[in-house]
């Protein structure tokens, strides 16, 4: 059991990066790289956000939706559920856990239906019904496990990114690369960096 | 069963259960905000140049309502004007914010002074200063790379011939150029009265100063003699003028023979370029 939670997660931070291999929130990924300590606060945010909102739209998915052939109505139902879930936890975090709300604040509006979060819970959906074996056999703690590799993934790639960002500070850029372009370019290559890890974690876990 | 009825209907009460959700949640978790600081806020000026010494706006607005401070005369930007209307809202004594502009005390500009290396570094006067205090013969002097005019938020700084200039006009009296400067040249003085300056820094010895730039002050003590108030000192060989005592009588500006001293006027000059 611990080795199949194991490949799930190892899978979801490496392999199947969320932003360097399947483009999934970009927009947060290019949107507050720039500082270390932002991205951090983002990136964790993240994480909350994906583990509770695959928590949560599972049931609402296998007991509502699948049970009344609904399932055509996935994408704004959980987008509904989603989105006052986050607001809901901001409420409560704001009353009973200031520090944290003070650090996840700003973020967890700005992410509460970001194409990462909505893109984790299809996925877990999509690989149970594709016949995945690790999620067969676990199909709900596996999606739980998944959303937290995929959320430690963004983190992973953001820590990343946001020292390449440092770095590029310091450079002297051709004018028409500089901003966006660059900062794109720099994207990709270390996206390639990451097709090295195809295979690795079969081969560790195998 | 209807389909469609079916899923209208669970969509609707899922949005229906957790609207209400939200509603109660909203209700039995708020946290109380204190009303005060946020209407502070709202009235302060929102530029967050620490002027007060705070941190930013919401600092001092946050300060003011928990009672950490009662003087409501702190914001420079804001004026008397916004002292009164923080004491309407908190109740606190108004004061007298005393209007003061930013006034760059050196006169070296290219006329009056040359460059005793050619520096290509880093156009930052924090930069230059690193190296033999700057590119200018004066190493006290006005760099003009423009430091300030990077702090100032309002546009009021500019380069003149070499030297930072502030139109007055402009100046909001937020002292983030004070602070910006390497050399500590600008000065906060008041608006609505004229002062006599020592428009130099310089602390070589006359002789020195003297070849170094035309305006520089050298001291002579002969300013120090023809104040009446005795408002004058001189310490490390440049003159500093007691803001306190200055009546801007005139005559040390008059006797001064490298015009280092002046008088300024800083309403006057605002009617000039005001008008």
């Amino acid at each position: 059991m611990v080795k199949v939670f194991a490949i799930i997660l190892f899978t979801g931070v490496l392999t199947e990066n969320f932003v360097l291999r399947q483009f999934l929130g970009i927009c947060p990924f290019l949107g507050v790289s720039k500082k270390l300590n932002t991205a951090m606060g983002m990136s964790a945010a993240v994480i909350f956000v994906m583990v509770l909102s695959t928590a949560v739209t599972f049931p609402i998915n296998k007991y509502i939706l699948e049970k009344n052939n609904l399932t055509y109505l996935q994408t704004i139902v959980f987008i509904l559920v989603i989105a006052v879930l986050v607001q809901f936890v901001e409420t409560v975090l704001k009353k009973f856990m200031k520090p944290l709300y003070n650090a996840l604040g700003i973020y967890l509006p700005l992410i509460t239906t970001n194409c990462a979060v909505l893109g984790v819970v299809f996925l877990n959906l999509d690989k149970i019904s594709g016949g995945d074996l690790n999620f067969l056999s676990y199909p709900y703690s596996g999606s739980l496990v998944n959303s937290l590799g995929a959320g430690v993934g963004f983190m992973l790639a953001m820590f990343l990114f946001a020292g390449v960002r440092e770095r590029m500070e310091s450079c002297e850029i051709p004018k028409f690369l500089q901003g966006l372009p660059i900062t794109l370019i720099a994207a990709s290559l270390t996206s390639v960096a990451f097709l090295g890890f195809d295979g690795v974690i079969e081969g560790i876990f195998k | 069963m209807y389909p469609i009825l079916l899923a209208v209907i669970i969509v609707a009460g899922i949005g229906l259960i957790s609207g209400l959700g939200l509603a109660v949640a909203a209700k039995f978790m708020a946290v109380p905000v204190d009303e005060n600081a946020e209407n502070i806020e709202a009235v302060l000026p929102g530029a967050n140049c620490g002027a007060c010494g705070f941190s930013g706006c919401s600092g001092y607005a946050a300060a003011l309502a928990e009672g950490k401070t009662k003087d409501t005369a702190l914001c420079a930007p804001g004026g008397s004007e916004v002292s009164k209307q923080i004491a309407e809202i908190t109740g606190l004594a108004a004061g007298e914010v005393l209007p003061s502009a930013a006034v760059v005390l050196c006169q070296g500009n290219y006329h009056n002074t040359g460059d005793k290396i050619v520096y290509s570094g880093a156009k930052t006067c924090k930069m230059a200063n690193q190296l033999y205090g700057g590119p200018k013969d004066c190493s006290y002097g006005c760099i003009g790379f423009g430091d300030c005019i990077e702090a100032c938020e309002y546009g009021a700084i500019h380069i003149c011939d070499g030297v930072a200039r502030v139109n007055p006009l402009l100046c909001r009296a937020c002292t983030k150029c004070v602070k910006a400067c390497p050399k500590q040249l600008i000065e906060m003085m008041p608006l609505n009265e004229a002062k006599a300056a020592v428009l130099c820094a310089n602390k070589d010895k006359g002789a020195v100063t003297r070849k170094l730039c035309k305006t520089g002050c050298i001291a002579c003590t002969r300013c120090v003699k023809a104040c009446p108030e005795g408002a004058i000192a001189i310490t490390d060989n440049c003159a500093e003028v007691d803001y306190s005592k200055c009546t801007a009588c005139g005559k040390c500006a008059e006797v001064c023979p490298t015009k280092s001293i002046q008088i300024i006027d800083l309403q006057k000059a605002m009617r000039k370029t005001g008008a």
